[in-house]
């Protein structure tokens, strides 16, 4: 045996990673898409500076604004979850504790994204 | 278990500076800002699901207590790091993106960079503030 990679991984080219560069990809198209959305983002809010609740309902009724706020939302939670793996794997090296802190901070950003998406939609509605 | 004997005296080797006594390269710095900025924006992005939800809720349904604890000093102190945040982390962000394609990596251009970055991510964050406090953001109203 010359080689300690299984023949599954060698067809794949990976090695003890378990995993190829599609975390890395989906990172930097996340990133590469929040560049307009985060603009947007920010100059949305500085509009709504001292508003009242009628300001962003309004605006969010609008079915382009309530869009771009539901991508924006979802671009940055599924780029914090992907951010966020990276950090658990760097610094926690216990397999249980890291499995757990991993499921855990998923869980925690798909409830805020459902959250958010269903407020979107009952704002672009009400 | 008992020691083995033929384990090499593992004595006065020389050891790798370690991360404490390293004198920090402002490269470092950024990096490690990067990732504590992206902490910061997922703890943004609880604040915003919080604010999405009173806005759906309506009048009289959370806002003007959003409104109210966002007022206070603490509230505007970690609205502030939000923004900064996000400055930072967006900026920086291009740059890594410049990185992936070979762009950049020269050391006297990344460290200049840093300070550029650095400086601008402040600036963008205190244009955001100033833009709200004089009264010329709620433009939206």
């Amino acid at each position: 045996m010359s080689t300690a990679q299984t023949p599954l991984h060698k067809v794949q080219g990976m090695g003890s990673s378990h995993s190829g560069t599609g975390h890395f990809w989906r990172e930097r198209i996340t990133a590469l898409a929040l560049i307009p959305l985060s603009l947007w983002f920010l100059f949305t809010m500085l509009g709504m500076a001292g508003a009242s609740v009628v300001t962003p309902a309004q605006f969010f009724q609008h079915p382009w604004n309530g869009a771009l706020m539901a991508a924006f939302v979802s671009f940055s939670l599924y780029h914090a979850a992907l951010g966020l793996q990276v950090v658990i794997e760097d610094y926690v090296h216990t397999a249980g504790t890291k499995i757990f802190s991993l499921l855990a901070i998923r869980g925690a950003l798909l409830a805020c994204w459902i959250v958010s998406i269903f407020a979107i939609l009952r704002i672009t509605v009400s | 278990m008992a020691d083995n004997p033929q384990r090499p005296q593992a004595t006065a080797r020389p050891l790798s500076p370690h991360m404490t006594i390293y004198r920090w390269p402002v490269t470092m710095m950024t990096s490690i800002t990067h990732r504590f900025t992206g902490v910061g924006l997922t703890v943004g992005a609880v604040i915003l699901a919080w604010w999405l939800v009173c806005v759906s809720n309506g009048i009289d349904g959370g806002y003007g207590t959003f409104m109210a604890v966002a007022s206070t000093p603490v509230g505007e102190l970690i609205l502030f790091g939000v923004t900064w945040s996000l400055v930072f982390h967006f900026l920086n962000g291009i740059r890594h993106l410049a990185w992936d394609l070979g762009f950049g990596f020269d050391k006297k251009l990344a460290e200049r960079n840093s300070v550029i970055i650095f400086a601008l991510s402040v600036i963008g964050a205190l244009a955001v503030f100033a833009t709200a406090w004089t009264g010329h953001g709620g433009y939206l109203k």
